[in-house]
């Protein structure tokens, strides 16, 4: 029997597995800013922070102060609690509003590359009008309608991330259902719903994440970019795309009003994509083939 | 219907399979009247060149691929008439094993599940007796299934690889296995390897093969008949030995001729093929080889030719066979 | 005989990869001469493609090598970039395995011929047009008028691997390297095709190396083979003399491997246990030791030399050489 494959053991022995991928320092930097921020987002009504919303009309566009430790902004409220706080309002709608696109987009995306046919066209031609639809508008709609506030914003802009999730599970569910493997499992008689949960999604699940934190960067600058014109958050509340629009008034008196919360969504930003490009190398399985 | 097995009730027995899919507002004929049948515990070699639809055939036959028309029997049973539950129980007495071993598992599952799959579908609750099969079919195709079960496909060359899937083949003990090409990727030192592990596995477990290559001489060391295909068609179908020895198609000869001989003394023939194959979208009337058989004349383009028997359980389609 | 036009003077290939160095080309020494046709016999992995890569100077960046290649007088590896540009295309060819990845896909093919022809021949547009169309005519494409027209994904495997073969010819190259010419075709096909490179290399009197993993292509078709594995040649000779008289383990057991048309069915095949060694772990013996049914201690120890024997131009590289009398196969 000329066909023991033995040499496998010595293999086992020696080799590592995996090839250790140095994570740069950039990452470390990326991950350790989300870690604060996440934190302090997470604890800020635990913390030692002034109330957001207190105005102290005597104390506006103040400089940097013990009291204040980042000044105060145009109507006299501490502006370093508003950041905090508003980091709360940035995140809590940038992870919850991609993650209702993700789940979405993505079931419909991985059912529409896999049974094709006439309920592909349906769900692709439902999301080219999702799409053909102006954005502003819908947010619009949907806030005069019912109401501005958190929760309706995150619902807005879950809603409107749909059709790009789609895209990315259908493209990545076309590549991989003419696979082998896939092939191979209808072959042993699996049911539809097994290859879908067993096969597809675990493969199409990483294209999907990888683009989940793009897509949280993303919503980050959009809600920021909705509460600057207004149609975001509500006031007193703050985020840090309002806190941009109102420092807009300061600009030649306080710019620190407007660029302290911009700098906060830049490197936020940023930081998501550093650690989302990361993730995405490291979690590609053929980092170990040559 | 052709009656081309010696024996009696052969396993699988396909009559006059047709299919075809489109491309564009095209139509490709990919098999166009194919029968053949397969005899319980023989390996009958399907060869041809890319395009003539030995793999679609394959398909076919286990019905991940509609036909057209025509039927496919296995074991008295109608395949092509079953749908749903009756064709998924099905599925557990005939297997497929590909051409590509590391496109085949799951890049995302330890082996171990992947060969443990059949089972869970088969509905083997018994997770203990999940392991044990696994182990047994692992340890079957040369793998140690402590130190191969918990890794990832990636980390495995494409003959370690091809070994796995053998085994995942195995594990619900079927009666017959398609094998579609599944040597054509894999280095020559490791080919052979997994030829005898194929022989091997049929006789100890009994099976029934269907290996369809486009290389002859791998063929043949592993088929009892051999059956050629050109451009959707039968041309030939035959005992190994004899049929390489005494071609009776046009087709075949040019076949066996085209090989590369590994000696020197043999000095390559100018090969006397003409031209390409043409299209399965628009393939030529009558006989399909005419276009580049040297022995075409107006009768090939006029009349399809049928299989019949030249010599004893060789049959040809050909209207002017090789003496 | 004339002197040899390329020469590959211990040259030695490394790429660092995250599992370690990789030895992808580890010394290796051929030449060839004008006319001649050289073939490299090879499985995945043994290096063959490196060294086309390295006599092309188109390795990736990251890669490192040592050794010289000498090309019609000029060393390739120390040779600026303008220069080798120029050699690039017009005496040194390529043919790639892959027909579909190595023409362009968005550009005609009469686009594709004919920038090579005027880049490298500076002729004018009419004068370039009628040489594709005689290059097309020459490898056999039916019709090349109209095929200077069309594009890539138009045209058949076997075509378009002609159609590559034109490109390479088409500035009368002095070598020509085919990298598996003939792996992604049918057999028919890759008949036809062998042909057409064998001919075309007599009329233009061109030097060729044919890599492949198949003893058969070479058989008939190549002057001299070099058996290539884990980056070392371990076995160079004529080509009669090499199948007659094979003299290392490597190369019998690969040709004993390959299943022939005359062995009956289901005869168990001579197969090579085990796999080709991890080239990011050499080992400290002769790389083939762990797979050789005649390894005995010394092949662990160290790595045999290219030693020559008895007919001239033999060269083999082992401790324990085989003694074959006559004929081919185990």
């Amino acid at each position: 029997m000329a066909t023991l494959e033995l040499s496998i053991q010595d293999e086992a022995a020696s080799a590592p597995v995996r090839g250790r991928r140095k994570l740069g320092l950039l990452f470390w930097l990326a991950s350790g800013w989300l870690a604060i921020i996440l934190a302090l987002a997470i604890l800020a009504p635990v913390l030692p922070l002034q109330n957001p919303t207190d105005m102290d009309m005597l104390e506006r566009r103040a400089a940097f102060s013990g009291e204040h430790w980042l000044g105060t902004d145009g109507l006299g409220r501490d502006e370093l609690a508003r950041l905090i706080f508003g980091a709360r309002v940035s995140l809590t709608v940038g992870l919850i509003a991609p993650m209702i696109s993700l789940v979405f987009g993505g079931a419909l995306g991985l059912l529409a590359g896999y049974f094709r046919g006439r309920f592909e066209t349906l769900v692709v031609g439902s999301m080219d009008v999702l799409l053909a639809f102006p954005p502003l508008i819908f947010a619009l709609a949907v806030t005069a309608y019912l109401g501005q506030s958190v929760p309706n914003l995150t619902l807005i802009l879950g809603v409107l991330g749909i059709p790009a999730f789609m895209r990315v599970a259908r493209a990545a569910t076309l590549t991989l259902s003419r696979r082998e493997f896939v092939i191979a499992a209808e072959a042993l008689g699996a049911s539809h719903a097994r290859i879908l949960l067993r096969e597809l999604l675990p493969n199409v699940i990483l294209p999907l994440l990888a683009f989940f934190l793009l897509g949280v960067a993303v919503t980050i600058v959009v809600e920021g970019a909705l509460s600057f014109l207004g149609l975001g958050v509500p006031p007193p509340m703050a985020s840090w795309g309002s806190m941009i629009g109102e420092g807009r008034e300061s600009l030649d008196v306080a710019p620190r009003l407007a660029f302290l919360p911009a700098a906060a969504l830049f490197l936020t930003v940023l930081a998501f994509n550093l650690v989302g490009d990361t993730l995405r190398a490291l979690t590609d399985p053929r980092q170990g083939a040559l | 219907m052709m009656q081309l097995a010696v024996r009696p009730e052969p396993l699988l027995n396909v009559d006059n399979l047709v299919v075809e899919y489109g491309l564009g507002n095209k139509t490709v004929h990919a098999v166009s009247g194919v029968s053949l049948q397969v005899a319980r515990g023989e390996t009958l070699g399907l060869v041809g060149e890319s395009g003539c639809g030995k793999s679609t055939l394959g398909r076919a036959v286990l019905q991940l691929r509609r036909a057209k028309s025509g039927r496919v029997m296995f074991d008295g049973e109608d395949l092509t008439a079953m749908e749903g539950e009756a064709l998924r129980k099905m599925r557990r007495r005939v297997q497929l094993i590909f051409q590509d071993p590391i496109a085949s598992l799951n890049p995302r599952r330890r082996i171990g599940d992947i060969v443990a799959e059949p089972l869970i579908v088969a509905g083997v609750k018994d997770a203990a007796e999940r392991k044990r099969r696994v182990h047994e079919v692992l340890s079957a195709v040369g793998l140690d299934p402590d130190i191969v079960a918990g890794r990832l496909p990636h980390e495995f060359s494409g003959g370690q690889c091809q070994r796995i899937c053998i085994a995942r083949s195995l594990v619900l003990n079927p009666e017959f296995i398609v094998c579609d090409e599944p040597v054509s990727a894999l280095d020559v030192s490791i080919r052979a390897q997994i030829l005898n592990l194929l022989e091997e596995m049929k006789v100890r477990f009994g099976l029934t093969l269907l290996f369809i290559a486009h290389d002859l001489a791998v063929v043949k060391a592993v088929s009892d008949r051999v059956a050629v295909m050109y451009l959707g068609r039968l041309c030939e179908v035959g005992p190994s030995e004899q049929l390489f020895a005494k071609p009776a198609h046009p087709y075949t000869g040019l076949l066996l001729q085209a090989i590369p001989v590994p000696d020197p003394d043999v000095r390559p023939v100018e090969s006397v093929a003409i031209g390409e194959p043409p299209s399965p979208i628009a393939p030529p009337s009558g006989c399909r080889f005419r276009t580049r058989c040297p022995r075409a004349d107006q009768r090939c383009s006029a009349e399809i030719p049928e299989l019949r028997e030249i010599a004893p359980g060789q049959f040809a389609a050909c209207h002017h066979p090789l003496a | 005989m004339s002197a040899p036009l390329l020469t590959i003077e211990d040259v030695a290939v490394e790429l660092p990869t995250p599992r370690g160095n990789l030895r992808a080309v580890d010394h290796v020494d051929l030449s060839l001469a004008a006319g001649r046709t050289l073939g490299i016999v090879g499985e995945s992995g043994c290096g063959k493609t490196m060294l086309s890569r390295a006599v092309l100077q188109l390795l990736p960046k990251k890669a490192k090598l040592t050794g010289r290649v000498m090309f019609d007088g000029e060393d390739l590896v120390r040779l600026n970039a303008e220069r080798l540009r120029r050699l690039r295309g017009r005496d040194l060819a390529v043919v790639f395995q892959d027909p579909m990845t190595s023409l362009n896909p968005v550009l005609t093919i009469g686009t594709q011929l004919m920038e090579t022809i005027q880049e490298h021949l500076e002729l004018d547009a009419p004068a370039a047009r009628k040489r594709s169309i005689e290059l097309l005519a020459a490898v056999g494409i039916p019709a090349p008028e109209q095929r200077l027209a069309q594009y890539p994904h138009q045209c058949s495997g076997g075509m378009r691997q002609r159609i590559a073969i034109a490109i390479a010819l088409s500035c009368e190259p002095k070598l020509l390297i085919a990298d598996e010419p003939t792996t992604a075709l049918d057999v028919t096909i890759q008949a036809q095709i062998l042909d057409l490179l064998a001919r075309e290399q007599r009329r233009r009197h061109m030097a060729m190396i044919i890599i492949t993993h198949d003893l058969g292509v070479v058989a008939g078709r190549a002057d001299e083979v070099a058996v290539m594995y884990a980056g070392r040649v371990v076995e160079r000779a004529p080509t009669p003399a090499l199948f007659k008289r094979m003299h290392m383990p490597y190369t019998e057991a690969l040709l004993a491997a390959i299943p022939k048309l005359e062995t009956a069915p289901h005869t168990p095949l001579p197969a090579i246990s085990g796999r080709p060694p991890d080239p990011t772990r050499p080992l400290r013996g002769c790389s083939f030791a762990p797979r050789c049914r005649y390894a005995a201690g010394r092949c662990h120890e160290a790595k045999p030399e290219l030693k020559s024997a008895e007919v001239p131009g033999h060269l083999y590289a082992c401790f324990h050489p085989i003694q074959m009398a006559e004929g081919i196969g185990a």
